[in-house]
């Protein structure tokens, strides 16, 4: 009998968690963040009901500030694979002119981001909502079960969570309620990028290391990306050999200088990281339970 | 997509060998669990640090962590790298089932860090279902607990048949051998009643570092591995015998005319095409076509896979059918001896209607009987009437339709069900079928040869149940009995069934506690089943306070045959008539368990009839009865 690999594995079990979404929901829905993460979710959509194509529309919240790249590449692989896109912006948030810069990366976030999730997800009628997440990024993610129950306010309840037995999971909810689904909840970073390499999955040119142009902000590497990056006194723009190894909004996300511009440099360079992924996050340095917080408040 | 045919692109490469390596290495899923403060968390963050895992902004994280919130008087406190919940971190406790990654140079791991309060369990049970090894943790000065020994229930119920008992806290007993030893010796006892093959033991300290991931040289006395040796080495897959194929189907995939699949992950076994395969419960047989995997077509499945198969003839099957070796085919049944383990605070009621999920399908469940409940500290055999939180109950378990499956021991996919609770649709229950009690393939109902339409036409009436609900003193039976009257004048066949008389008689033997109530329903809506088959046109008057017990009685019936009547009257209406003195005896702490004072009563949500009293003399309401029923033929 021939034996599965370990990729093999994850990708088994992940597929069998989209199945049971199609099959149990009335309206699920794929958030698409067009990173690394989401391009894996994507592959296994495809596979998990090829040779049909996936019932699943995908749905990207947009929050005006992702590197113009990324909207380029969302456009791209959802014509290619076929698949349905929405894509939602907070108008309230782009009535009041939100930004990170302008508002800093609490409200912009709370505003473009959670709020703006909230708002498609209601106006979607969406009862499932499948997200990227692993346990391994961050300490309350390790607590959060595969199906995780959300209320109608979208509240992430963790101290009386669902038990979760086996791989039956446990789809029954009232109207109005719904339910956070992680297929990549037991992979870790390292898979993410060896399944990459294996598979040949497409990710944002971004992940590589090129010359652009950044700035040096609070200790991050901040890009440039457009005329809104607005210059502080003695910040002088530069072009440095950089990558990143998350992508989110780009005046939050910082880059590491690096020479990796290959898939096989990208996985040698983790294999001597001594830093975690979200480390260039700047959301992430709120005070120590912010993830959570933010989960609790329906941030995915 | 890609190229799936080559998944290594470019051999040679030092990514692609490390690729190889990566994949070949096998994957460990364990827990950690035992009694609070027994040491897991710390155990686990111990394991992290030591075996180099963590990383520089996580070590600086816990560093931060540990001065405001740890225990260890500012030194750093591992409990907090995986106590991810700011409430675990403000009460140093473990609430939730924490899952973290790691892999030497041998194996890969995934381990499950289990809460240890009672109240937890769920999230305890949660974490041991996916697991192949546990390790159970004690206090080397405390001994075996009752946790300790109810994590190890729960780890033999759930199948786990390795468990590493790591005796911790040596430091604080001085690293004593005998101490050691007597624990050591009482573990075996309780593995060997519980039915656990392999067990051991190590003495340990997660604080120091002892037998960690480096030997103890406090204990030269302990010749063994340490505990991450054993992890690295313990083989848990074994001599897995081959058995059947099995698949429940998850999703029929027809994206066009041409292809119709059924696609599942393999719960046991293998198959390869032009083998025959049987489509169960509806037992056609077909032979298997195609595979299609997540790499593209094959000619061959096996266990663990994600796969679609398509057959060679146009066969029925759907969501929750099971597609299995036609040689071997599972067994079909719908009534079970199963262990139950009960996940909320409202306690498990036979008779009860839940839903039951097992490997693709959904279907309604009850438990029929209570065999005995499990004392976790003994294993002794107690009666019970119900099954409380965290408790465990051996049972048989009656299913709505018949369905195929397999003993939990021979595969987990086919025998392990979770109960869901119809109203709030929690997960109450989570269990392990032992054994059909009948198979459903053995049931022949009498062919009657007078059917129910027969005597139906023969009395020239729709027969139907009417259920009338509402408080004592509601005015249920007057308007019942009014109602009998009239309709009796006016030609049809009627029955009065009413809770007072039935007590007397049929359920003379039930009391009314919450289990009674619901058997006292139970029966008498089989009563009224049966006599609406006999053509009969039923009004049912029962306080049934339960919504649970109603839609049970509702779910008996053909749609339309089922009115549910709600005599709406105020509680304060209720006790001022009080015609048999019963609120004022229930309010004097007379009677207990009285429904509307010290028992709920749950307002029907959709009755087909409303009669508000407060409104409507008993008169007006038999009239808007009969215009419904006779309005509505």
């Amino acid at each position: 009998m021939p034996n599965q690999s370990h990729l093999d594995r994850l990708e088994a079990d992940s597929i069998h968690i989209l199945r049971e979404v199609a099959a149990e929901f009335r309206n699920p829905v794929m958030l698409y963040s067009i990173g690394k993460d989401s391009s894996v979710l994507l592959h296994l959509l495809l596979k998990a009901f090829a040779p049909g194509r996936p019932p699943i529309p995908l749905l990207h919240v947009d929050t005006t500030w992702k590197f113009r790249e990324m909207i380029a590449f969302r456009d791209r692989r959802a014509a290619e694979t076929g698949c349905a896109l929405h894509v939602h912006i907070n108008p309230d948030g782009v009535a009041q002119g939100i930004g990170p810069i302008s508002h800093g990366a609490t409200v912009h976030t709370d505003v473009m981001k959670t709020q703006a999730l909230k708002q498609a997800l209601d106006q979607g009628g969406y009862d499932a909502a499948i997200g990227g997440a692993r346990r391994d990024e961050e300490r309350s993610r390790a607590k959060e079960r595969v199906f995780s129950f959300r209320s109608a306010q979208h509240r992430w309840d963790p101290k009386n969570q669902r038990p979760e037995l086996w791989n039956l999971y446990n789809a029954r909810i009232h109207k109005g309620e719904s339910v956070r689904v992680f297929p990549l909840s037991n992979w870790t970073e390292l898979d993410i990028w060896l399944y990459i390499y294996r598979e040949n999955i497409e990710v944002p040119s971004l992940y590589f290391a090129s010359e652009r142009l950044v700035v040096e902000r609070d200790g991050a590497l901040i890009m440039v990306d457009d005329e809104r990056l607005p210059l502080r006194d003695g910040e002088q723009p530069m072009r440095k050999k950089v990558r990143f190894r998350t992508l989110g909004c780009y005046p939050l996300t910082g880059a590491i200088e690096s020479d990796a511009d290959t898939l096989e440099a990208i996985i040698q360079e983790m294999l001597v990281s001594r830093t975690s992924e979200r480390q260039g996050r700047v959301i992430d340095h709120d005070p120590a339970a912010s993830m959570e917080r933010k989960k609790q408040e329906g941030y995915f | 997509m890609t190229n799936p045919q080559s998944p290594i692109p470019n051999p040679g490469h030092s990514v692609a060998v490390y690729l190889a390596r990566h994949e070949s290495k096998s994957l460990l899923r364990f827990i950690t669990c035992g009694s609070v403060d027994d040491g897991k968390s710390t155990l686990i963050g111990r394991l992290l640090h030591d075996s180099k895992l963590l990383l520089d902004d996580q070590v600086s994280a816990l560093e931060s962590d540990s001065r405001r919130y740890g225990t260890q008087n500012g030194e750093i406190d591992y409990a907090l790298l995986v106590d991810g919940l700011a409430a675990e971190r403000e009460q140093g406790i473990t609430i939730d089932v924490a899952y973290r990654f790691f892999d030497t140079a041998r194996r890969k791991f995934i381990v499950a860090d289990c809460p240890g309060h009672e109240q937890y369990t769920r999230n305890m049970a949660t974490g041991a279902s996916t697991a192949d090894l546990a390790v159970v943790l004690v206090d080397a000065r405390k001994g075996l607990l009752t946790q300790t020994r109810r994590h190890s229930y729960i780890v033999s119920l759930l199948g786990i048949r390795h468990v590493i008992l790591a005796v911790n806290k040596m430091d604080l007993i001085d690293y004593d051998q005998v101490a050691f030893e007597r624990i050591a010796a009482d573990y075996r006892e309780l593995a060997a009643k519980l039915g656990i093959d392999h067990v051991h033991c190590l003495p340990l300290s997660a604080l120091k570092g002892d037998n960690v991931t480096a030997p103890g040289e406090r204990m030269p006395w302990y010749r063994g591995q340490t505990l991450l040796g054993h992890l690295e080495t313990i083989d848990t897959a074994g001599e897995r015998e081959e058995r059947p194929f099995r698949l429940p189907v998850q999703w029929v995939n027809r994206p066009n005319q041409n292809f119709r699949g059924f696609s599942g992950s393999v719960a046991s076994g293998a198959i390869r095409v032009g083998d025959e395969v049987i489509v169960l419960p509806s037992g056609k047989r077909t032979k298997l076509a195609g595979v299609l995997n997540p790499q593209g077509s094959a000619d061959f499945a096996s266990e663990g896979e994600a796969v679609t198969l398509t057959l060679a003839d146009e066969v029925d099957a759907s969501r929750g059918d099971v597609i299995a070796s036609a040689t071997h085919p599972p067994e079909i049944a719908d009534q079970f001896a199963a262990h139950v383990l009960w996940l909320q605070d409202a306690p498990l009621l036979p008779g009860r209607s839940y839903w039951l999920k097992i490997g693709a399908r959904t279907v309604g469940a009850q438990v029929t009987e209570i065999k005995h409940r499990i004392d976790v500290n003994s294993q002794a055999e107690l009666a019970a009437k119900r099954v409380a939180l965290n408790e465990v109950a051996y049972c048989n378990l009656m299913l709505d339709q018949p369905i195929a499956f397999e003993p939990y021991a021979g595969c987990r996919a086919l025998g392990g069900f979770i109960l869901i609770d119809r109203q709030s649709h929690a997960t109450v229950g989570c269990g392990t079928i032992d054994f059909a009690l009948r198979r459903a393939n053995n049931i022949h109902w009498h062919a009657l040869e007078i059917d129910r339409k027969a005597r139906a036409a023969s009395k020239g009436q729709q027969p139907a149940c009417l259920w009338f609900t509402g408080l004592s003193g509601s005015g249920k039976s007057t308007i019942a009995n009014l109602l009998d009257r009239r309709l009796h004048g006016m030609g049809y066949h009627t029955y009065v069934l009413d809770g007072d008389n039935v007590r007397h008689g049929l359920n003379k033997d039930l009391g009314f506690t919450d289990e009674d109530r619901v058997e006292n329903i139970r029966r008498v809506a089989e009563v009224a089943k049966l006599m609406v088959d006999a053509g009969l046109i039923v009004l049912v008057s029962f306080i049934s306070p339960f919504r649970n017990e109603r839609r049970m009685a509702r779910e008996l019936f053909a749609a339309g045959e089922f009115l549910e009547v709600f005599v709406d009257t105020p509680l304060a209406l209720a006790e001022q008539r009080d015609p048999k003195g019963l609120y004022q005896r229930a309010r004097e702490g007379k009677i207990p368990n009285f429904t509307g004072i010290s028992s709920p009563y749950e307002p029907p949500e959709h009755a087909e009839i409303h009669l508000p009293t407060a409104e409507l003399k008993p008169e007006q309401s038999v009239e808007r009865v009969i215009a419904r029923l006779i309005g509505e033929p």
